[in-house]
């Protein structure tokens, strides 16, 4: 491989790595607070994208208006379905939480045939995005570089509300210990609406970019990356937002890495993820950045 | 007597945090001995590391002259400890004799595909569980409860049911993790003569923790007083009820409370 | 004794039901026996599924990848070589699996054994922590075997699938092996095995101080679900007889949970009712996705419209009615025997309140 051809596939890497991190992200939060997997997640993602080309492609907004507005949509559905679905079973036996996230995704997904249709559509790159930009010898699709930095921006965004903020703070104490929080008459229900409130415009932001960096949409299409995402999460340590970074930068460039240097494996690329679960579990179940937390009993 | 479990220098950390620091002591066969401390003193760590929910940091277990520390809980249960736990933890998927029958589970012969076939040996032992189940029920007091589902019983009685479900297991060491809690004074005086009873009935040695002192004072011979993780008084009640720093460490806490 | 009424009640009912599921099979329109037959190989995966879910509490999503294997495999090995040759045209089908031609039941069996062997590799890493990856690990499972067939050309026609499958899937066959399940499902759950795999559902910390071995009893739970769901996926192929990989998405597991949530977290009964009402109304709501036509309206149809009801609905019974329909009791004599004797208290107080 030339140095160039290096270059572009790290670049081409870490961009599809910053959409898994962003992704896990919401996934992390959730399982750390919840001890939930949100399997409706995913579906965030495909309905951020599908906003965006409702908002471009029948109502000719601007993307600088359509952007904001498809996060603002997909915000209000996480958080409508964490109060409606989720809250109520907070106190039933988790395996009842988990249907519900799977009864979720499924009647996004169900929902998403036959609204948006369930034939794929494509989706056009505001002109900005598409252009090239030679870096000395290196091309890249301009895309390449603002997901990148959106990506950057979102997560130090992100790390401030975490680490500099009351709220942040308060949900690291609930994934710490939820009950003892509760008791420090912090208004459990209200940081965990925000969590799934920032999971979901997360999600949102990375489904419009998944969209732009490969523009074909269709309602099932929040699966995989969803599902990636999740892994990164694991990858990283489940519940750690720093390792839902690194895990999903990891998966991201470790795929593409793969696939330039073994291009007879393309096939199989979406099944490399899952491997790596697999191995994670036999190996290392904490994950990079995990710590293992003791259960209480 | 012979020795039964040997706790050796054990070290619990979790984290920064020092849960258990330095604790050794010796139980011997037919002992009936109490652990006692303020809350937050480590002494469920103590019995999550001796059943192996934790493995220690450091230190040994040793159960009838074998190392068992850092083996698996269901393990351990076989190996002939079984323990309750303080916030009562029942099957509700299985009626009373459920609970029960489970603790024998560990002691089947049959494989699964014979429990499927349903062979006579299966059958026999299936029998043989659900007999001796209704004996241990009848005999802690229980049986007309069979039937009934864990959760429908009065808080005495699924405590009961816990030590019963513990001892189908066939135990020689019985951890009980404050048994009495919640328990008005002379609820928690029945319990701790029930305690007594079972012991002698079935043979065993009774390892307990409990919060409060004046429970335990009237029954257990050797009490240990832990505070921080380590031991900070061990001897008969008059001895511990004279100790200085238990004074301090342990009912200066409780006049608090 | 009423324990030998019962034993007897229920050789009757199973010669009665054969004798029927024969008679159907003889004279019932082929619509309506497709609908039947489907009706058992949905029950059998809402059992394998409830197996491992509502009776150990164990979330695994793999079913769809369960299925996928059993069908490939049974398929394959049903297939008459000439068959194969025809549909292998881009890249040659591997010599062995060319010339094997097995009747259906041998190949319905090793379609299983398969499944269990596939499935375990995500299952042992998976079943041995104490956690929720399973549900992950499970998915992603799915998701391997599919891009499995899609790139095993020379194994599976890749994304061409498997045409012309033998037919050999009918009543006697899906209500047969509906039968074994069930009965070897409901043999375990009655054990003390299936004490163990109760108590690792309802408390894990608590099942293994009682010495339970968490894994051996997940893994257990696991071999059995797998097994028949991959039984019944063999079953399907020879029904349909087209399969491709899309046939097997994970949307199909979200089916099977929705089912089985639905019958009853922990009643067989209750999953084969539902998934058998799931069938049948699937194929009664089909009108409204397709065009009707009054005179010179027309009116169109939603295509994916009976799936969002059906999504709604399971998630009604998640929020307001979590036993479903069952609970988790079963049918038996007993109940019916007292359902029979007491329907005249019942009308009173129906009339009351009316």
């Amino acid at each position: 491989m030339t140095f160039e051809a290096f270059m572009q596939n790290l670049m081409n890497g870490v961009s599809l790595g910053s959409l898994y991190a962003m992704i896990a992200i919401g996934y992390t939060m959730v399982y750390g607070i919840l001890r939930l997997i949100n399997f409706a997640h995913g579906d965030l993602v495909m309905l951020g994208a599908y906003w965006v080309f409702y908002g471009v492609a029948i109502f000719q907004l601007p993307w600088w208006v359509t952007f904001p507005i498809a996060i603002l949509l997909t915000t209000l559905v996480g958080i409508i379905i964490e109060r409606s679905a989720y809250k109520p079973l907070r106190n039933y036996p988790r395996i009842n939480l988990f249907a519900a996230a799977v009864g979720v995704s499924f009647l996004l997904e169900n929902l998403a045939i036959v609204i948006f249709g369930g034939r794929p559509k494509a989706f056009s790159r505001p002109g900005f995005l598409d252009s090239q930009i030679k870096i000395g010898n290196v091309t890249l699709v301009s895309y390449t570089l603002i997901i990148i930095v959106t990506a950057i921006i979102l997560c130090a965004l992100l790390i401030y509300i975490i680490n500099r903020t009351k709220v942040g703070m308060a949900m690291r104490a609930i994934s710490k210990d939820l009950e003892t929080t509760s008791l420090m008459g912090i208004n459990i229900n209200h940081i965990i609406t925000i969590a799934f409130a920032i999971g979901s415009a997360l999600a949102a932001a990375g489904g419009i970019l998944w969209a732009v960096k490969f523009p074909q949409l269709n309602p099932l299409m929040g699966m995989a990356p969803g599902l990636k995402a999740f892994i990164a999460a694991v990858l990283g340590g489940i519940g750690n937002v720093w390792g839902a970074m690194i895990g999903g930068l990891l998966l991201g460039v470790v795929e593409i890495m793969l696939v330039a240097l073994f291009p007879t494996m393309a096939g199989y690329r979406d099944a490399f993820a899952y491997a790596i679960l697999i191995l994670l579990l036999l190996f290392k179940p904490t994950g990079i950045m995990g710590e293992v937390q003791a259960e209480k009993v | 007597m012979a020795v039964l479990l040997q706790l050796d220098h054990l070290v619990k950390k979790f984290g920064g945090i020092v849960a258990i620091n330095d604790f050794s002591t010796i139980l011997h066969q037919g002992e009936l001995c109490a652990l006692i401390g303020p809350n937050g003193s480590g002494k469920t760590t103590i019995f999550n590391v001796i059943t192996g929910i934790y493995t220690p940091t450091s230190g040994q277990v040793h159960f009838n002259n074998e190392d068992i520390s850092g083996i698996k809980p269901d393990q351990i249960t076989g190996r002939g400890i079984a323990r309750t736990f303080q916030n009562i933890r029942l099957f509700k998927g299985l009626d009373v004799l459920g609970n029960v029958m489970l603790g024998m589970h560990i002691h089947i012969a049959s494989n699964v595909a014979e429990a499927i076939i349903r062979t006579p040996r299966y059958n026999l032992e299936e029998k043989v569980m659900h007999t001796s189940g209704m004996e241990l029920l009848d005999a802690l007091g229980l049986a007309d409860f069979a039937h009934a589902e864990p959760t429908s019983l009065p808080y005495g009685k699924q405590r009961k049911l816990e030590i019963a479900r513990a001892l189908a297991t066939k135990p020689q060491l019985l951890l009980l993790d404050e048994p009495a809690a919640g328990m008005s004074p002379s609820d928690a005086e029945e319990l701790m003569d029930f305690i007594t009873s079972v012991m002698q009935k079935f043979d065993l040695t009774i390892f307990l923790i409990e919060h409060q002192m004046r429970v335990v004072m009237g029954i257990c011979p050797r009490i240990i007083v832990i505070d921080h993780g380590e031991i900070i008084a061990e001897g008969t009640p008059e001895e511990i009820q004279n100790n200085n720093r238990v004074i301090e460490a342990y009912l200066g806490v409780e006049t608090h409370a | 004794m009423a324990a030998k009424r019962n034993l007897y009640l229920t050789l009757v009912a199973i010669t009665v039901v054969a004798i029927l599921l024969w008679f159907a099979q003889e004279n019932l329109n082929p619509y309506y026996q497709r609908i039947l037959t489907l009706s058992a190989i949905y029950s059998m995966f809402a059992v394998t599924f409830n197996l491992i879910f509502g009776y150990t509490g164990q979330f695994s999503l793999g079913h769809a990848g369960f299925a996928a294997v059993g069908a490939y495999v049974t398929a394959l090995l049903t297939m008459s070589p000439a068959q194969k040759v025809a549909n292998f045209f881009l890249q040659p089908i591997v010599p062995f699996l060319r010339d094997v031609e097995l009747p259906f039941l041998p190949a319905l069996l090793i379609g299983g054994f398969v499944t269990v062997l596939v499935s375990l590799i995500v299952g042992v890493p998976a079943l041995r922590l104490r956690g929720d990856y399973l549900a992950i690990a499970t998915l992603g499972f799915s998701e391997i075997i599919r891009v499995l067939l899609v790139n095993l050309q020379p194994l599976t026609n890749g994304a061409l699938g498997l045409k012309g499958i033998p037919s050999n899937t009918n009543l006697l066959y899906a209500w047969g092996m509906l039968g074994f399940c069930v009965f070897v499902c409901k043999r375990l759950v009655d054990s003390s095995y299936g004490r163990a795999m109760k108590s690792v559902r309802d408390d894990e910390v608590a099942a293994e101080a009682l010495g339970v071995n968490l894994f051996k009893h997940k893994i257990l739970a696991y071999i059995v679900s797998s097994f028949f769901a991959g039984i019944a996926g063999g079953l399907l192929a020879n029904l349909i007889s087209t399969i491709d990989p899309k046939v097997f998405y994970y949307t199909l597991a979200y089916q099977i949970v929705g089912i089985t949530v639905m019958g009853g977290m922990g009643s067989l009964t209750g999953s084969i009712i539902s998934a058998s009402l799931y069938t049948i109304f699937l194929e009664l709501l089909r009108p409204i996705e397709s065009q009707i036509n009054i005179g010179s309206l027309q009116i169109p149809g939603i295509p994916g419209m009976r799936m969002v009801i059906f999504s709604v609905l399971l998630l009604v019974v998640i929020l307001f009615y979590r036993k479903g329909l069952m609970g988790d009791t079963e049918f038996t004599w007993d109940a019916l025997f007292r359902f029979l004797r007491k329907p005249k208290g019942r009308n009173d107080q129906e009339g009351k309140v009316a």
